[in-house]
């Protein structure tokens, strides 16, 4: 398929997400649409799949002008869509997932699952995506939902199909495996669209790069004119120094002490299973793996969020374990959480209570029950200014703030108060360059003040930037601490859950799963997120 | 959605702010105001909506307009004007029995007497809007927090039965009975409210349903205590509670005869107070985050559980008071089926008073006005008095939904009319 | 935003409970009750009647073939019964897992009712077979309750207005009834009445975003006010020409309403009783076998993703709620034509929420909300009939029964329950 945008543009209130946007893929082309966290790829995304309509603006399809009021209009035309956030229903089974919208019916709609079943076989044989299509999406492991969502994208016979950042939550491995794929589907005549901000990623995989920034093209251009380098320079606009700057560590006394830990997740299925590690005060530990080994759950637990079954948590040698999450906060940890809107912040509520949402009853800001306004005020002002939060009044309403000036809101909030312990869980996802050198910057002053650090992050260049060592897990398992030297390949491997070489290291056995407590079948809920 | 795009770095505010600095006739101002969809207008629109239905359903219900229309055709001219009356008298009828009577005060102003009688619908109004704005504030309460409080009229009962108890049983000069009755109306419906708060912590059940099953319980336990000694009155066999004596009545706020007491002085108080906590308290701070954002609440150290069983148990406290306040201020007995539409009225009129203690103190004002004209209404024309309550709902659906009145009377967009979203799903 | 819900599923190609959301400690609970229900029944049943009394549990009903009454010695049963309640009690204390528990308390509770009944039933006797067929007549406008909420809350709107839909479509069923004198205009005229407002919360809630919950309370106060008024104002003064219907009389299967006992029961009732396990399948098979069933249970938990394979989320949810609307109008029609032959105000006396309930003890599925209707229906059969018995215990805890019985299958059985995804969100495209 031919696909050209001419012209795109849309803009939401005063903020013009796409401004003129050109973009043409060719058949058997993978095109990668590079460029950060809003820069407006994903509004373009939507606009092509008929998901948000375009102030003006045309799209093209072998060169007949195409409209798509719905995503409906752009499947029809043979447009599929991975979606970042995978669109599937948790509760469905693959097949019924697969099939959804686009069934094959008996007479009296019925389904015809024997067909369903037939046809996805047959597509992911010839394309090596293998899932069984009987299994409940939700017990998958993202990698295999991955599969599903490409599938559903061929099982419509998607001449065109655009990835909207798939390899945010993929090992290195699991990503090799995905670009295989993503070669197969090209050379089988299919147009690949894929969105990133990652650089090496585009190098390897794409035809042709075409690089966003504010919602305007800057750049076009293929792997072979441009390095890593130029298309970073390209994509923020100014040169980026890819690497936090600090010192080394000065370990300190261990503050937070993880014995045997032991903790379920929602569905009482084993997430973090007999974790021992040791934060020491001045360090920065980071905490790699595949999104959905645990590493959620064991941030949760130190902070109180989750209950644990068995093991212990320390905190400057006094026993937290189990403590409320006020208890926790008030033994001196501090939370940045992961999904900063969901928990972290009220997005109604105006900037000042955000700042003061877990101090809002000491003083000074409260006295004998009775809030201090003018003094929840004034901090808020103080910190507006002291953490570089952009809003025009701490009056404003959260919500209307940037992502990377909410996510200030929530880290001057907790390093705001005298803290022992910051655990700090995907503290950068979603957040443009400036953010995410500044969030670091804060990170690291935080540990030359003498506070221990936990960072939980799947981004492996984040990891490797800013740990001072790194533990990887897998399957809620610790697999190994190793420092940050450690080639990007054989962390990998490790996220993987193959074994980790260095003998140092404390090494489990892989390959032999997780003896899971609840005696469901090992990982398949520890997996998932 | 990913939020693939930045706000701007000058939010919009701004922008709307340095607008409104710009010098301008006040004049202009105030004709913008009226005709955009804030608070004010979009609930003065939802109003004069009510009032239309309630029309419709009176010209096409009442008998001397069926037939007026029966004859439209051939005298149009009498068939409107029969129609109009009907109308007029109707809404006429409303106004005189809920407000004043222009007679009546005229009466009053040329003689000098009367005036008890001029201010006798002013008086009932307020004395109906006593209990609707104690558990209107209950209501808004709960939903501040995200819970909904459905169970108005059984907590009503239960304040009602506290305070008829200690009313009765208990000996004591007037000051110390009262409050003594005051606070065992708060006690009565707290524990009501309590039943739900801690079933929804401890077993995650819903208190949508719980509280309306509620009702119905404490509408039988009522039924029952009702023909039980000690309640029931001595030598009587009807289902009616004993009187309470005169030192477990709320004085009379004036002389002669008018109704209105000093519950409705307590209730303006509990509203204040209310309004402070909501604003100012640390818990009432606590509620709202976990109204907003349960698990933003959590994630800083704030148990939710804890306070859906104290949200819970406080709204019950408040319409508890409601009971304690028609028991003491008006009825002196209890009788079956307590309270009547006064449970769930506080649902409306939180919902009119957009959850605020101030607005449901006018929402109270308005609702019981028409109430009591809809009593006088009943009692001059015939109409039932359930017009009122369907008037009131439209009211509500139109309040809940201010993009709708947008629509209806075409009113500019404004921040104001944003929709009103108080409740969870079942699973939360 | 989360994508994916981590929790266990209610909906999947085959229907299967799930375990991991009772947990152990519920369970002991169960039997910790049933051991006091035992202890009850020993005491304050079988040693509280007199030594010889017996009850009388007649089983035969017309048409069916008549068979010999069940005589029983009260004392003896009732601690008999308690014995093995007992048993039941602690076999659930010593369970080290969860299944089958609800069956075994179940159990415990079905013999509890037997020694009620029994010891209600002491030196008289109880028509057991029209107690039952009693049963399934109060739980049928539960169930077109229930399936009302099936339908519109497998597609993400929460219908709590169901109370005001059964006002509205007792009263049209009533009034259209009786003024045409054909019953079958009423069935039509009540799912019209239902479906007017199912449209109503629809346009409210999917066209404004309204709050669900809010929007229905108010539905229900609307129609209450509503029918209270025009019951009044039109069918009080015109009370034999508008609100006068027949009812629908019962009708015998041939042949199977001879079957003793079962026939009565399930095979002698009027055409709503049928009606109700006619669409009680059809909602059934449709939901987890067609592809509209599939549609719905994909808006209802992940709209979005539904969104994005085509779907029209709020078309699919227009059309469910106003489906749901007629069926739970004709369900209310059932209260005035099906059974009394007149509107009287507030005569749903709140059993549109029961029926809520019983949908979700009924984990938004058909036929659990049929186990639960029943439960509720047994429970107002009840207690009419222990009414009648003049059994000693005051009649307004006999009335509170139901709804007592309903907070406690809620709190007590149902717990935390997970609800489609979606429901009660507002869906909008950006």
């Amino acid at each position: 398929m031919n696909l050209e945008l001419v012209g795109i543009t849309k803009a939401f209130g005063q903020l013009v997400a796409n401004d003129r946007v050109d973009l043409s893929v060719g058949a058997g082309e993978v095109h990668c649409l590079l460029g950060e966290n809003g820069a407006g790829k994903t509004t373009l995304m939507n606009v092509l799949f008929g998901m948000v309509r375009a102030d003006s603006g045309e799209i093209r399809v072998d060169g007949q002008p195409v409209r798509f009021a719905d995503p409906g209009d752009a499947l029809r035309k043979g447009i599929g869509m991975v979606h970042q956030h995978f669109m599937l229903v948790p509760v469905f089974s693959v097949a019924e997932n697969i099939v959804l919208g686009f069934e094959p019916v008996r007479r009296f709609g019925f389904l015809d699952r024997r067909r369903a079943h037939k046809e996805i076989r047959h597509l992911s044989e010839q394309f090596g995506l293998d899932v069984d299509p009987d299994a409940l999406v939700e017990d998958l492991p993202v990698g295999a939902q991955q599969r599903v969502e490409i599938l559903k994208a061929l099982v419509r016979d998607a001449r065109m199909l655009i990835l909207d950042e798939p390899t945010a939550v993929l090992t290195p491995q699991e990503t090799e495996a995905l670009f295989k794929i993503i070669r197969s589907l090209a050379s089988s005549g299919r147009s690949v669209l894929f969105i990133t901000h990652k650089l090496k990623e585009v190098l390897a995989i794409a035809d042709r790069i075409t690089v966003m920034r504010q919602g305007r093209v800057v750049g076009r251009t293929t792997p072979a004119e441009s390095g890593e380098a130029d298309l970073a320079a390209m994509m923020v606009g100014r040169d980026v120094e890819l690497v936090v700057a600090k010192t080394p560590a000065e370990a300190g006394d261990p503050v937070l002490e993880l014995h045997d830990l032991c903790v379920r997740d929602e569905r009482g299925l084993t997430a973090v299973d007999h974790v021992s590690l040791t934060v020491r005060a001045g360090e920065i530990v980071a905490l790699a793996g595949v999104q959905g080994n645990g590493q959620t759950e064991l941030a949760e637990a130190v902070t109180g969020l989750r209950h644990v079954e068995s093991g212990s948590v320390r905190l400057s040698g006094k026993d937290i374990t189990n403590a409320t999450p006020r208890h926790a906060l008030r033994a001196g940890v501090a939370n940045v959480p992961e999904d900063r809107q969901a928990d972290g912040l009220v997005l109604s509520m105006s900037v000042a209570d955000n700042l003061v949402l877990d101090v809002y009853d000491q003083p000074p800001y409260a006295k004998l029950g009775a809030r201090d306004l003018a003094r929840v005020r004034a901090g808020g002002e103080a910190k507006l200014k002291e953490f570089d939060i952009r809003a025009s009044s701490v009056e404003d309403p959260v919500s209307s703030l940037s992502g990377g000036n909410q996510q200030k809101v929530v880290v001057a909030r907790e390093l705001s108060r005298p803290i022992k312990l910051l655990v700090a869980s995907q503290p950068t996802r979603g957040l443009d360059v400036g953010s995410i050198e500044y969030v670091h910057r804060r990170m690291v002053a935080e540990r030359d003040r003498g506070a221990a650090v936990l960072v939980v992050s799947s981004e492996l260049d984040e990891v490797l930037a800013l740990g001072d060592s790194v533990a990887v897990m897998y399957r809620g398992r610790i697999v190994g601490v190793v420092p940050p030297t450690t080639s990007r390949e054989q962390i990998g491997l490790m996220m993987a859950g193959a074994a980790e070489a260095q003998p140092a290291a404390v090494a489990v056995p892989s390959g032999s799963g997780v003896p899971s407590r609840s005696g469901a079948p090992s990982g398949s809920g520890s997996e998932e997120q | 959605m990913t939020t693939a795009t930045a706000p701007p770095e000058e939010p919009l505010s701004g922008e709307a702010n340095r607008a409104a600095q710009e010098p301008r006739p006040w004049w202009l101002g105030a004709l913008r105001w009226m005709v955009e969809a804030n608070v004010a207008v979009v609930t003065f629109c939802a109003i004069v909506f009510g009032l239309f239905v309630g029309a419709i359903l009176i010209v096409v219900t009442t008998p001397a307009t069926l037939t007026a229309w029966g004859h439209i055709a051939s005298a149009p001219g009498h068939s409107l004007s029969v129609i109009f009356s009907t109308l007029g008298n109707a809404f006429g009828a409303l106004f005189t029995g809920s407000i004043f009577s222009p007679s009546a005060v005229g009466h009053a102003i040329s003689t000098g007497n009367g005036w008890n009688t001029a201010f006798t619908p002013i008086s009932e109004t307020m004395v109906s809007a006593t209990p609707l704005i104690f558990a209107g504030t209950g209501v808004a309460i709960g939903f501040s927090t995200g819970v909904f409080n459905i169970g108005g009229q059984g907590q009503l009962i239960a304040g009602a039965l506290a305070a008829t108890y200690v009313g009765f049983g208990v000996h004591l000069p007037i000051v110390p009975h009262l409050i003594l009755v005051v606070l065992a109306g708060a006690a009565g419906g707290a524990v009501a409210g309590f039943i739900p708060g801690i079933l929804k912590a401890r077993t995650g059940a819903h208190e949508v349903i719980v509280t309306i099953m509620l009702n119905y319980v404490f509408l039988n336990l009522l039924d029952y205590l009702l023909v039980t000694p000690p309640l029931q009155q001595p030598g009587q066999s009807n289902a009616i509670s004993r009187t309470v004596p005169a030192s477990a009545r709320l004085p009379h706020l004036f002389g002669g005869g008018l109704r209105v007491n000093a519950g409705f002085l307590i209730a303006l108080g509990v509203a204040a107070a209310a309004s402070w906590f909501m604003k100012r308290s640390t818990l009432g701070f606590e509620f709202k985050v976990i109204g907003s954002n349960p698990s933003a609440g959590r994630t800083a150290g704030m148990d939710a559980r804890l306070a859906s069983v104290l949200v819970l148990t406080i709204s019950g406290a408040l319409v508890g008071l409601a009971g304690m306040s028609t028991l003491s201020g008006t009825d002196f007995f209890l009788s079956s089926g307590y309270g009547g539409n006064n449970g769930f009225n506080a649902i409306t009129v939180a919902l009119l008073g957009r959850n605020k203690p101030i607005g449901v103190v006018f929402g109270s004002l308005l609702f019981a006005a028409l109430s009591t004209g809809g009593r006088y209404l009943q009692a001059t024309t015939n109409i039932p008095l359930d017009l009122t309550q369907v008037i009131q709902a439209v009211i509500v659906f139109l309040v809940a939904t201010p993009a709708l009145v947008r629509e209806i009377f075409r009113l500019r967009e404004a921040g104001a009319g944003k929709i009103l979203l108080f409740t969870k799903g079942w699973g939360s | 935003m989360s994508v994916v819900e981590l929790a266990p599923a209610p909906s999947s190609f085959v229907p299967a409970p799930d375990e991991r959301l009772v947990s152990l400690s519920r369970v002991r609970g169960m039997g910790a009750f049933l051991l006091a229900l035992a202890v009850v029944m020993a005491f304050a049943f079988g040693l509280g009647s007199p030594p010889h009394a017996k009850a009388t549990f007649l089983l035969s009903a017309p048409p069916a073939v008549g068979v010999s009454a069940l005589v029983m010695p009260v004392r003896w049963v009732s601690v008999s019964l308690a014995v093995v309640c007992a048993g039941l009690g602690v076999a659930l204390l010593v369970r080290t897992r969860q299944r089958g528990s609800y069956l075994v308390f179940g159990l415990g509770v079905v013999v509890f009712i037997w020694a009620l009944l029994a010891w209600a039933a002491r030196g008289n006797s109880l028509n057991f077979v029209a107690m039952l067929a009693e049963t399934l007549v109060s739980a049928t406008p539960l169930v077109y309750g229930a399936l009302s909420g099936v339908m519109c809350e497998r597609s993400g709107v929460v219908n709590i207005a169901i109370e005001g839909q059964f006002l509205a479509g007792a009263f049209l069923g009533a009034m259209l009834g009786s003024a045409t004198g054909v019953l079958w205009v009423g069935v039509v005229a009540g799912g019209v009445a239902g479906a007017l407002f199912g449209a109503l919360l629809a346009f409210l809630a999917l066209r404004y975003g309204a709050d669900q919950i809010i929007v229905g309370v108010v539905i229900v106060a609307f129609c209450t006010g509503l029918t209270n008024f025009l019951t009044q104002q039109v069918l009080t003064p015109y009370q034999a020409s508008l609100n006068s219907p027949s009812t629908f009389s019962p009708v015998g299967i041939p042949l199977l309403d001879k079957i003793p006992i079962l026939g009565p029961v399930l095979f002698f009732q009027n055409v709503f009783v049928y009606g109700a396990a006619v669409l009680l399948v059809v909602v059934h098979v449709a939901l987890f076998q067609t592809r509209w069933g599939l549609r719905t249970r994909a808006v209802g938990e992940h709209p979005r993703a539904a969104e994005t394979v085509g779907i029209h989320v709020l078309s699919v949810r227009y059309r469910n709620v106003i489906l749901g609307g007629v069926i739970a109008g004709i369900g209310g029609a059932s209260f005035t034509i099906g059974s009394i032959g007149e509107f009287s105000a507030n005569m749903t006396a709140g059993l549109g929420y029961v029926a809520l309930a019983a949908m979700i003890f009924g984990r938004w599925r058909p036929f659990g909300a049929l186990g639960a209707a029943l439960l509720f229906g047994f429970s107002i059969s009840m207690q009419s009939f222990l009414a009648v018995l003049n059994v000693g215990i005051p009649s307004p805890f006999l009335s509170m029964a139901p709804y007592v019985i309903t907070i406690a299958v809620v709190s007590g059985l149902v717990g935390r329950v997970r609800a489609p995804g979606a429901d009660g969100v507002p869906y909008s495209r950006e």
